[in-house]
């Protein structure tokens, strides 16, 4: 299995992602210019967090009309694996690939803390490895997290149980005070239809080590890894 | 030729900043205001080369591609001759 980490102008968790693949998966990987556009060697490609085009416009925004988005949505579409953090979570809702959008924090401020979310399905290639309910302790850092979408879409996302994680207390109760940032039903991460497609705020790369604080992410890639392992 | 674009939040979606606009001038003593929605303001600049409606229908579809995210924004452009 290989995996790939997209660099934008302005993405600063590459590294991070790399670091994790290589490290704690144990998988090659390779960083991949915004400006290449085959992606016919991976297995699974990482969109990082991070500041792509300086957040100008609206956070993502730009990013959308990179070369390498194109190639993206073909390999999307192919049913390979796409995980988008913070950052790039945000640019897959700009591109489509994910329904809503983000938009700025309730409470504006710009927010950098560990929280936690709640695992709310287990019916994914990234939370496959994950027990349902099980609370990640994860760290969160953006100013634009706040989630949204249309009743429609937020129906959907319901009856389809595309709904991945939610910020939660430490017991895992989902409440408004453990909503950081005001996103729609404290929604943290969103799945594809073909479930193919992760999207989340926190950062599961930078919780992989205890020394960080956190280990919890690892059961994110964890889980990645054992279904491209299967699939092989 | 002069484009102008205009980009809103819809209605529906929370606004903080121009709350945070609100509650600020509303300090300063201003009294009498409803609400405050913060949007985003463009000015492109056209060479002339195209006429007033082909100008209008590219910068609606730059508009409704690239300045606004539909999911959240409405835009409204005004062509300058």
């Amino acid at each position: 299995m290989k995996f790939g980490v997209v660099v934008f102008p302005g993405s600063n968790c590459d590294h991070d992602a790399y670091h994790v693949i290589s490290k704690h998966v144990g998988q090659p990987v390779d960083f991949i210019w915004h400006r290449d556009t085959d992606l016919s060697s991976y297995d699974a490609v990482i969109i990082p967090g991070g500041f792509s085009y300086g957040d100008y416009l609206r956070a993502g925004a730009l990013a959308r009309f990179s070369p390498v988005m194109n190639s993206l949505q073909k390999f999307a579409q192919s049913g390979r694996f796409v995980l988008g953090i913070c950052n790039g979570f945000q640019i897959l809702c700009e591109a489509g690939l994910l329904p809503g959008a983000l938009i700025r924090n309730r409470d504006l401020h710009f927010i950098c803390e560990h929280v936690f979310v709640r695992t709310e399905t287990t019916d994914s290639p990234f939370t496959n490895e994950v027990e349902r309910g099980a609370v990640l302790s994860l760290p969160i850092a953006h100013a634009e997290g706040n989630y949204v979408c249309d009743d429609q879409t937020f129906a959907e996302l319901q009856r389809e149980d595309r709904i991945v994680f939610r910020y939660c207390d430490r017991d895992g109760n989902v409440t408004n005070s453990a909503n950081p940032n005001g996103s729609r039903d404290n929604i943290a991460g969103i799945c594809s239809r073909e479930r193919n497609v992760l999207g989340l705020m926190p950062h599961p790369e930078r919780a992989c080590e205890d020394l960080l604080g956190s280990s919890d992410g690892r059961d994110i890639f964890r889980s990645l890894a054992a279904t491209l392992a299967a699939a092989v | 030729m002069k484009a102008k674009v205009y980009v809103n939040l819809k209605s529906g979606v929370l606004d903080p900043q121009g709350k945070a606009i609100q509650h600020s001038v509303e300090l300063l003593g201003f009294s009498g205001i409803a609400d405050v929605r913060q949007g985003k303001y463009f000015e492109i600049a056209l060479d002339g080369s195209v006429s007033q409606d082909q100008a209008r229908e590219s910068v609606e579809k730059m508009a409704r591609e690239v300045l606004s995210n539909p999911i959240i924004e409405d835009y409204r452009v005004e062509i300058e001759a």
